[in-house]
């Protein structure tokens, strides 16, 4: 239980002295403090969300799980920042976090202009538009007049202006720095719509005082891919989160399971095998142990169980597998093998 | 004008007993006449008074008691029947089990129940600290003074992080010393040696005994040195990181380090303002100037999104330690201006008289010019506090849980969501924060008649 | 001569160089300034480093780059979402510079007539004031504008169900829907009488001014002056056959909708920054009001003006030379202060600039040291002005 972080008060001119060895390999600086530091979202239900007593749980959140069960076999040892809109990039760029896993869409400025790298994507969304019900709206289309809220800074903000433009459609935005504020303002009947990731659309809705009264509509006006983002220049830390999510993913298409994963590590299957670490050394060739994915799906489980225990048909989210479905069975979800 | 025979003259021997006052000028009668009806228009004045009045007392005072909830533990309890609850259809008042069942995060934010007792005795002894400090009748201000800027705030920081911190050195290449905590105190004691080395010399350049100056120094490095030490030392507390904290302690936390920090910065500042050293008044004005010309909203932008990028790489500081970085700057350069006040109140012979005694500019300042100068400031020191007071709150845009930032997260709590829930937790935001705020401002007043000595 | 000069030779050798205050001022400057030089080089090369290293992009060529999302506040700058960065930065500004100006307007008023109420010989008046006083600026302001924003604005009805308020419009959870004046050909004219009418008043009271000065005789320039404002332009009006119209907002699919949107972030915002602004000016005014000898007031009396004039013509601008310079202050306060609108959402500086832009560039030093600057010159700007002005009112003492 140490802090390097506060330590840094007392060096009286802050700029002259450096609190701890600078070193460009993050996996370095992770194994030294002992955790993984997380970058999350400040509240998204599903996503990442933190109960009364703090701790979080939720999709991008068992990432971050999953890369600490990679490194220290231990899916706890993580610290989470809730991040802003703002603030999550240059929390990213500054180290103040490893890794960013807070529903952050993959796009080309992002990954390029913003010296970050997208480690993949751990679930594929689009932005989609909420409305009540008794308006009878069926469509997007029929939204001309309406006045939008939405999160400033991401790029929902950006889609619904072009959809809106695109179609001719008058519209007034009305852009909040705060997912909260924006489901309030929307709730207490500032706007008529509320735009965001469908996913995103489903969580907030449990936040709303009637969530029985309002609808999604039909039409999905962009591509969202989000997942979890590292910074660029540091390859091996890349690597390591870029598998982490692999292998939950390979986990799932070969059926091995956090229930099952003792039992099928002394099967004879070579696929599992590689994946469990009794053969072959990928997880040195990462950087960690060779039981890395083991770790990972015993502590925190595959994607079907990390995708079904935070935002599935059984959660209060109820969002089915849709195109996040296992490539094999008609979604996106795709994994490079582990060979 | 000649009298008539019939009239009768009369001389009294005696005066005539004063008339009790007529009943229209006394008592209340008299008072409303007086102060409320003296007038057509005073009286049209005082009837739009009681009118507004009128439509503004009952209707709070029923929202807020009267027609208020009291009991319940979810949303039923504080709606109405369209709403799924069981009240009149057009109630509106508050509904205080809301408050009651939020009252912890709202003062402790998320710090673990098993280890409030650190925050409370912190908080007793921040409380039984101020008190006999505010308070001019009481002995012994140079220890209390003593105990409020030294003791306790390395007391109350182990208390509410657990101290422990990481120390391993800054001095020593770290090639030829692998860091450590062990490192980092022989550097401490390389860094005396020269910093006493130089005082010494300086000293003795100058012609004066370098003893006493030397002996000074070193003991400030030794107090220096007890405070890291008690800081890095392991008491066995457990570790409670800084996003855990947060609520209404988190709003005294910044004020108060921000007005600590604030003050000597303040004073430096004010000095080097009033300098006739060309470079170092330019700088502090253009310092103070700054700071005082820009919103505190974009000075905690600057600290959050800004400031990272300027560290070198590998440092990075805690979120809440780079906002207390922006409101002791941004508050630096306000007591700059009280202080600077306060200087100049000071009557030229002060001046000139510490001169005369043939004290140098820093004996001066310390002995005969601050002392006088801050005294007179208190009230001004109190209200620059107040403003910062009000002005943690901003702390809640840059995501800080502090007291208002718990109360905007508390909202999306759909057990609690009704329509009256936001005005209910800001009605009692508000008058916590006006309870504090007109305490020290009726402080700040009354320091300030007591230490109008008229000299003016 | 020799005297002085064999004497200033026995000393100097006595004197050390370190003794010599201007060396030690020369050199203590010398390390102020190499110490600033040192940090400031320290942070750009950092920010250059990282920013370098991290492969993120800087400059300020993203100021031409098309913004991409819409904005629903802009009355006088031309904005759609294919403006650039620069556009977006204009917007702020004219946004944070609407608010300031009218919150100065209107905080100004209420904080004199709350001040002049606070010293009022009537008790209920004077308690009002008071408490009014107390309350506002004792509660933060960013509370303040949530209690209107959230606590109040917000509990209005839905859309659909609007209050309708006549001929102020409608008023719903999205703002108020006031009519909108059409300007038709000819309403210019309108504006040229108004223009008229000041000019004519104002030579009017020069007249008048100068009149009195002679013969002591009066002149009600305040009413023919109100009949002028008034009358001109609505002469014009008619004249010009009657080139402004109002369009009232019509029932859209969503409520309300045409007319003239006033959006709730900005009424919160006006209502919470001149209500809270004005609790410290009437502070202000009732210092200055104090700090005018009573005997002033009782010569007043003595020449025979009625409470009224007194006020106005011997002790408010008596008063003045001591309410100007912190008032000043306060009119900087809430200009900075309307930065808080990022809190809710008003398009202004801060929250369009700071924010929406910070948030889609990602160019976090250019962009907060332009606000800041920004802000920095409204300030000084503003000192100026008001310094300006009081020069001139510290002329008329005599």
């Amino acid at each position: 239980m140490r802090k390097t972080i506060l330590s840094a008060a007392f060096g009286v001119a802050a700029v002259g002295l450096a609190v701890s060895g600078a070193s460009a390999a993050t996996l370095d600086d992770v194994k030294a403090k002992g955790f993984v530091q997380c970058g999350v979202s400040q509240g998204l239900p599903g996503f990442s969300n933190p109960d009364e007593a703090g701790n979080w749980t939720g999709l991008d959140v068992d990432l971050c799980r999953g890369v600490a069960a990679a490194v220290f076999g231990d899916a706890t040892a993580v610290k989470y920042t809730p991040l802003s809109a703002k603030e999550r990039f240059t929390a990213l760029q500054s180290g103040e976090v490893d890794i960013l896993s807070r529903n952050t869409t993959w796009t080309a400025t992002r990954d390029t202009t913003l010296g970050l790298n997208f480690a993949g994507v751990n679930y594929y969304d689009g932005q989609g538009f909420m409305v009540r019900s008794d308006l009878n709206v069926k469509s997007a289309l029929e939204l001309s007049g309406a006045s939008v809220c939405t999160n400033t800074g991401t790029t929902t903000e950006l889609n619904v202006a072009d959809y809106f433009r695109a179609n001719k459609l008058e519209y007034e935005i009305v852009a909040f720095e705060k997912a909260d504020e924006v489901v309030a303002a929307y709730d207490a009947g500032r706007c008529d719509v509320y735009t965001t990731d469908q996913s995103g659309l489903y969580a907030q809705r449990l936040k709303l005082t009637n969530p029985g009264e309002h609808v999604v509509l039909p039409e999905i006006i962009s591509k969202e891919p989000l997942g979890p983002v590292v910074r660029q220049g540091d390859d091996q830390w890349f690597n390591l989160v870029k598998w982490t999510h692999f292998a939950m993913v390979n986990a799932e298409e070969l059926g091995i399971t956090s229930a099952n994963a003792d039992e099928m590590k002394g099967g004879d299957n070579p696929a599992v095998k590689r994946v469990l670490g009794t053969e072959g050394a990928y997880g040195e060739a990462l950087g960690v142990s060779n039981d890395w994915a083991y770790n990972i799906i015993k502590q925190v489980g595959n994607y079907a169980e990390t995708f079904d225990r935070n935002v599935g048909p059984d959660t209060p989210l109820q969002i089915s597998r849709g195109v996040n479905a296992l490539w094999s069975q008609g979604g996106l979800q795709y994994a490079p093998p582990i060979r | 004008m000649a009298k008539s025979k019939d009239d009768v003259s009369f001389v009294r021997s005696q005066l005539v007993e004063a008339l009790p006052p007529p009943i229209t000028e006394v008592g209340v009668l008299g008072w409303m006449r007086k102060n409320l009806f003296s007038s057509i228009t005073n009286t049209i004045m005082t009837l739009i008074g009681l009118f507004i009045l009128y439509l503004v007392v009952p209707g709070t005072l029923n929202w807020t008691i009267f027609e208020a909830v009291w009991s319940g533990t979810s949303r039923e309890a504080c709606t109405t029947i369209p709403q799924g609850g069981a009240l009149p259809d057009d109630w509106n008042a508050a509904c205080w089990p809301y408050v009651g069942a939020y009252l912890k995060l709202f003062v402790y934010g998320r710090y673990p129940d098993a280890e409030l007792w650190r925050v409370n005795l912190s908080l007793f002894m921040f409380f039984a600290g101020l008190i006999p400090m505010a308070m001019p009748s009481v002995p012994y201000k140079r220890e209390n003074i003593i105990f409020m800027l030294g003791i306790f705030p390395v007391v109350a920081f182990i208390l509410m992080s657990g101290g422990n911190l990481n120390l391993n050195g800054f001095l020593i290449p770290e090639t030829i010393f692998a860091p450590s905590e062990f490192k980092f105190w022989i550097d401490f004691l390389v860094l005396t040696a020269i910093i006493v080395g130089f005082v010494g010399w300086y000293m003795k350049a100058t012609a004066t005994d370098p003893k006493s100056a030397m002996k000074v120094t070193a003991l400030a490095m030794a107090v220096l040195g007890l405070v890291l030490f008690s800081m890095a030392f392991d008491f066995g507390l457990e570790s409670i990181e800084t996003p855990l904290w947060g609520g209404f302690v988190m709003t005294l936390v910044i004020a108060v380090t921000g007005i600590v920090a604030s003050l000597p910065l303040g004073i430096l500042l004010a000095l080097g303002r009033r300098s006739d050293m060309p470079a170092v008044s330019l700088f502090s004005v253009i310092f103070i100037e700054f700071w005082r010309g820009v919103p505190l909203i974009t000075v905690l932008f600057m600290s959050s999104v800004m400031l990272p990028l300027f560290l070198p790489d590998g440092v990075s500081f805690d979120k809440l330690l780079r906002a207390l970085i922006g409101v002791a700057l941004f508050s630096s350069a306000y007591m700059a201006e009280v202080v600077r006040g306060g200087m100049q109140a000071i009557p030229k012979g002060q001046y000139e008289g510490a001169m005369a005694v043939g004290l140098n500019y820093w004996q001066s300042m310390r002995m005969i010019i601050l002392p006088q100068a801050l005294k007179i400031v208190i009230p001004g020191i109190v209200n620059t506090f107040i403003g910062l007071f009000k002005d943690t709150t901003l702390v809640s845009i840059i995501g800080l849980l502090d007291f208002l930032g718990m109360i905007n997260l508390s909202h999306s709590d759909s057990n609690w969501a009704t329509p009256v829930q936001a005005l209910t937790s800001y009605v009692f935001c508000a008058f916590v924060f006006w309870v504090f705020c007109f305490g020290m401002a009726r402080y700040s007043l009354f320091m300030e008649r007591r230490l109008d000595t008229g000299h003016r | 001569m020799a005297i002085a000069e064999s004497h200033v030779e026995r000393e100097k050798p006595k004197v050390r160089l370190l003794n010599d205050p201007k060396f030690r001022a020369m050199i203590f400057q010398a390390l102020l300034v190499a110490m600033i030089i040192w940090v400031v080089w320290g942070m750009v090369s950092n920010a250059a480093n990282n920013l370098q290293k991290a492969g993120i992009a800087s400059g300020f060529g993203f100021l031409s780059e098309s913004a991409g999302f819409g904005l629903n506040f802009s009355p006088f700058v031309e904005f759609e979402e294919v403006s650039n960065y620069f556009t977006v930065y204009k917007v702020g500004l004219q946004n944070t510079l609407i608010l300031a100006v009218l919150g100065v307007f209107f905080a100004t008023i209420l904080g004199f007539v709350v001040g002049v109420a606070r010293l009022s010989t009537n008790w209920v008046i004077a308690k009002m004031a008071y408490i009014y006083v107390e309350v506002l600026r004792n509660i933060p302001l960013l509370l303040q504008i949530f209690i209107w924003y959230k606590g109040v604005l917000a509990t209005l009805p839905a859309k659909r169900d609007s209050l309708d308020w006549g001929v102020f419009g409608q008023i719903n959870a999205a703002g108020l829907f006031a009519p909108k004046p059409i300007f038709a050909a000819g309403a210019m004219s309108i504006v040229w009488a108004l223009l008229a009418a000041i000019v004519i008043t104002f030579f009017v009271n020069r007249w008048s001014t100068k009149r009195q000065m002679e013969t002591g005789q009066r002149f009600p320039v305040f009413l023919t002056g109100l009949g002028l404002i008034l009358g001109f332009p609505l002469l014009a009006y008619l004249i010009a056959g009657q080139p402004i119209s109002l369009e009232y907002p019509v029932q859209g699919n969503f409520g309300p909708a045409g007319g003239m949107q006033i959006i709730p972030e900005f009424i919160a915002l006006l209502l919470a920054l001149s209500t809270y602004t004005a609790a410290f000016i009437a502070e202000i005014v009732r210092a200055g009001i104090l700090a005018v000898d009573r005997g002033q007031t009782e010569a007043s009396y003595a020449l025979g003006l009625r409470p009224g004039q007194t006020l106005r013509l011997n002790v408010i601008p008596q008063a003045m030379r001591v309410i100007i310079p912190p008032l000043t202050s306060q009119y900087l306060n809430l200009t900075k202060n309307s930065s808080l609108a990022v809190a809710i959402a008003y398009p202004d500086l801060t929250a369009v600039f700071a924010g929406t832009a910070l948030n889609q560039t990602g160019q976090a030093v250019e962009i907060l040291l332009m606000t800041m600057l920004t802000y920095l010159v409204i300030s000084l700007l503003t000192s100026m002005f008001m310094n300006w002005y009081n020069a001139k009112m510290s002329l008329v003492e005599r």
